[in-house]
């Protein structure tokens, strides 16, 4: 025994502190954990789930799909089973919910919405002895549709609780009838707007390393008087309003703006470009919008960079470029790559800027999960196209971690 | 999933809750705000809580079902009355989305008139809503510019006598409406052929000989902008926008009513509004043929035979109701059908 052994007691104290320091630790981050909790974890871990597990139809009609898992798919479901469809029909108009049943349906099977419908307003007035009797006459009498097996088909697809469909929506695939995946038969847009949607993201973060390392070297190195001022210039967008921002570019590039007036008063041209409401804008005002996110981390990182690194590499004979290439470039590696990570990741998920001046080529991903958000109401594959382009951008991440190292990350 | 959203609800709820103590009845009236929802503001949400004492949360929104949605999912209901566009009601409705609304409640025309023979028949369809306007979607141009003026909807696709841009609203809605009827298709028949893989096709194909020449545009606002500017010299428009440009800015615009593609809005409770009661005497309040008359102000047709006599004469012909021989009904259980997958081949085609 040492005299620098603690005795049983103190043992006991110094865990009971250590306890108490943790503890009041994880209080003073209990807010902000409660608040990612409340607002970030829980919505998109929803959201993830909701891609792939939709219960709707499987609630709606338990007793139909139960009936419809006997049926082999070739010819219309028995009589019995239509007659249980027929019941279960009737139950949901007086629910009010077979607009949900329809909703589902008409995604696989494009028309049966109104089917479904008005052949559940008939059902209603139908007695139930009726409906058990002669279920299938009464379906084909309300609408002739009942009578074709695709319908049959798609609700039976529609009735799967966990289903891969809307990722292979997203990706312009679709599951074939031998139980293999081939090619959408619908539009295919998806997997175009993803290509684009990251090819405009690599253009912008380019366009803003071009304008914005230059304009960094020159803040670090400046007069600390002209800097401040000059920072101030990049900051005041940057606590502009986004949408005021992105009204400006409308101002100024809309056919009889700003740009054009000057354009033809200097006698550039003598009819105006159509500069607005193309890939051309969105990519313009992205990067004015993003160009601090790029200047920012440089800037802080170049302020920390020696100037007698450079002359000390010059007096050894280097030239200006190659030592500059050698010396300077590396080491603004972290801030260079933490501000590009920031403009590709936040233009990548970007939406008022293009749907305001995107017109049709300026459209990215993001517009079509609005369109399916609001308009179509089709949250699992807005999920689902969500979900996509998480894991796009972590295995962007994961390749960038292996070439360059996520750990020199340095964001000021 | 559904433990999260209960769980947030409650949370929402307790807050609510405490919240909603200090304020016994209130009601939160959802519209589309502009110069609509000022009109409403005047003649419906003020006469209204001058006359009952009850306070109204006017709020705004810019339509779709999806946050309606959201909150009778989530079982919080915020909003008690909706505006909502006919064509999205009918989803809404048979999605159990909104309360019923019994019709024997509407009071009688101020001629005397029941309420059901002084409606039109339109506004009176659903049993989810009450009709409050008739609107329509046009196109304008600029009578103050040179050359031809068009005046049909063929002249609108005809890009040889009638150079310059057109801006359309992004979405097949109306667009291949239009396309079909300015390609010769009867009127009464486009949603015929347009439920066909042939007619869509046909539509898509009018609509890619003037591709290079459309503008387009998200937001209903930018519409009179587009003219303004001249970046476009034919816009897609709802008519009161082009119709408040023409009389409280005295621009030089001209509407042209040929083929014009009319809805209704109506007044809809949102399923589970604690505020049923309050929303429904609401409603009945506001599609009085009195309140009703003030939504000419905006050139929006009432939805009763008997506010006629209120509504200045001078603007009865720039009202939707003056030009429905012309037009064409937005037939919102077709979109309900197809809306989802035209939407995604009307991608396609734009990304073309």
């Amino acid at each position: 025994m040492t005299d620098n052994t603690l005795s049983a007691a103190d043992v006991v104290l110094a865990r009971r502190e250590l306890r108490r320091r943790k503890l009041s630790a994880f209080l003073f981050v209990a807010p902000l954990l409660l608040f990612l909790l409340f607002a970030f974890v829980a919505p998109i871990a929803t959201m993830l789930v909701r891609s792939f597990y939709n219960p709707t139809v499987a609630n709606l009609i338990p007793e139909t799909l139960e009936q419809l898992a006997e049926w082999d798919g070739n010819a219309l479901p028995s009589d019995a089973a239509q007659a249980v469809f027929a019941a279960d029909l009737k139950r949901l108009a007086n629910e009010r919910s077979s607009g949900k049943l329809a909703e589902q349906v008409n995604r696989v099977f494009p028309g049966s919405s109104s089917v479904i419908k008005s052949t559940a307003r008939r059902m209603r007035r139908v007695e139930d002895a009726d409906l058990q009797q002669q279920g299938r006459a009464l379906l084909l009498q309300a609408n002739a549709r009942w009578g074709d097996p695709e319908i049959w088909k798609a609700m039976a697809k529609t009735g799967s609780v966990y289903t891969p469909n809307y990722y292979l929506t997203a990706l312009d695939l679709e599951a074939s009838e031998a139980g293999g995946i081939q090619a959408r038969d619908g539009a295919k847009i998806y997997v175009t707007l993803y290509t684009k949607t990251l090819r405009v993201a690599f253009i912008i973060t380019i366009l803003t390393f071009i304008a914005g390392y230059p304009l960094a070297y020159y803040l670090a190195n400046a007069p600390t008087k002209t800097a401040n001022m000059l920072m101030v210039f990049v900051l005041l967008p940057f606590w502009t309003s986004l949408l005021v921002r992105t009204t400006a570019w409308i101002a100024l590039l809309q056919t009889n703006g700003v740009v054009n007036s000057f354009l033809m008063g200097i006698g550039v041209t003598s009819s105006p470009f159509d500069m607005l409401y193309t890939q051309f804008s969105t990519v313009l005002a992205m990067t004015h919008i993003l160009l601090p996110f790029m200047i920012l981390p440089l800037y802080s990182v170049m302020k920390g960079i020696d100037p007698s690194y450079m002359r000390a590499a010059m007096s050894m004979g280097d030239r200006p470029i190659p030592a500059f290439l050698k010396i300077y470039l590396p080491m603004t590696l972290p801030g260079l790559s933490a501000g590009a990570l920031l403009v590709f990741i936040i233009s990548v998920g970007y939406y008022i800027t293009p749907a305001l001046v995107g017109g049709t080529d300026g459209q990215m991903i993001s517009n079509i999960i609005a369109f399916h958000m609001q308009q179509s109401n089709n949250w699992e594959l807005a999920a689902a196209l969500g979900s996509l382009l998480l894991a796009i951008i972590l295995v962007l991440y994961w390749v960038y971690d292996r070439f360059v190292g996520a750990s020199n990350i340095k964001l000021g | 999933m559904k433990t999260t959203s209960k769980l947030l609800a409650g949370t929402a709820a307790l807050l609510m809750a405490s919240l909603g103590q200090a304020q016994a009845e209130s009601l939160t009236v959802v519209s589309f705000g502009g110069a609509y929802g000022a009109a409403q503001k005047t003649h419906m949400i003020d006469p209204y809580v001058a006359e009952s004492g009850t306070n109204i949360l006017f709020e705004d929104y810019s339509g779709g079902i999806a946050e309606i949605k959201a909150q009778v999912e989530a079982g919080n209901i915020l909003w008690d009355v909706v505006d909502i566009e006919v064509i999205d009601l009918e989803r809404a409705c048979s999605e159990g989305l909104l309360e019923v609304i019994p019709q024997d409640m509407l009071p009688a025309g101020d001629d005397g008139v029941a309420a059901k023979d002084d409606f039109i028949p339109d506004a009176l369809a659903s049993e989810c809503g009450v009709g409050v306007i008739v609107w329509s979607i046009v196109y304008a141009y600029n009578g103050a510019a040179d050359g031809p003026q068009p005046s049909t909807i063929a002249d609108f696709f005809d890009t040889g006598n009638f150079p310059g841009k057109r801006a359309l609203r992004k979405r097949p809605q109306v667009n291949l409406e239009w396309a079909l009827i300015a390609d010769g298709v009867a009127r009464d028949e486009v949603y015929e052929v347009l439920a066909t893989d042939a007619g869509q096709a046909r539509a898509l194909a009018k609509l890619d000989t003037i591709k290079d020449d459309i503008v387009w545009f998200d937001s209903w606002s930018q519409a009179p902008q587009l003219l303004n500017d001249g970046g476009a010299v034919m816009v897609q428009s709802a008519n009161g926008r082009i119709f408040s440009a023409m009389k409280d800015d005295n621009k030089p615009f001209e509407i042209v009513w040929d083929s014009n593609v009319y809805d209704l809005d109506v007044w809809a409770v949102v399923a589970g509004s604690p505020e049923k009661e309050t929303a429904l005497e609401f409603i009945s309040y506001a599609t009085g043929s009195k309140p009703l008359s003030g939504m000419a102000d905006v050139a929006y047709g009432p939805t009763r035979i008997s506010s006629a006599p209120y509504v200045d004469p001078s603007v009865n012909n720039d009202l939707p109701t003056a030009h429905i021989d012309e037009g064409l009904k937005a037939d919102g259980i077709f979109w309900a059908d197809y809306g989802e997958s035209l939407g995604e081949r009307f991608n396609e085609w734009l990304l073309k």
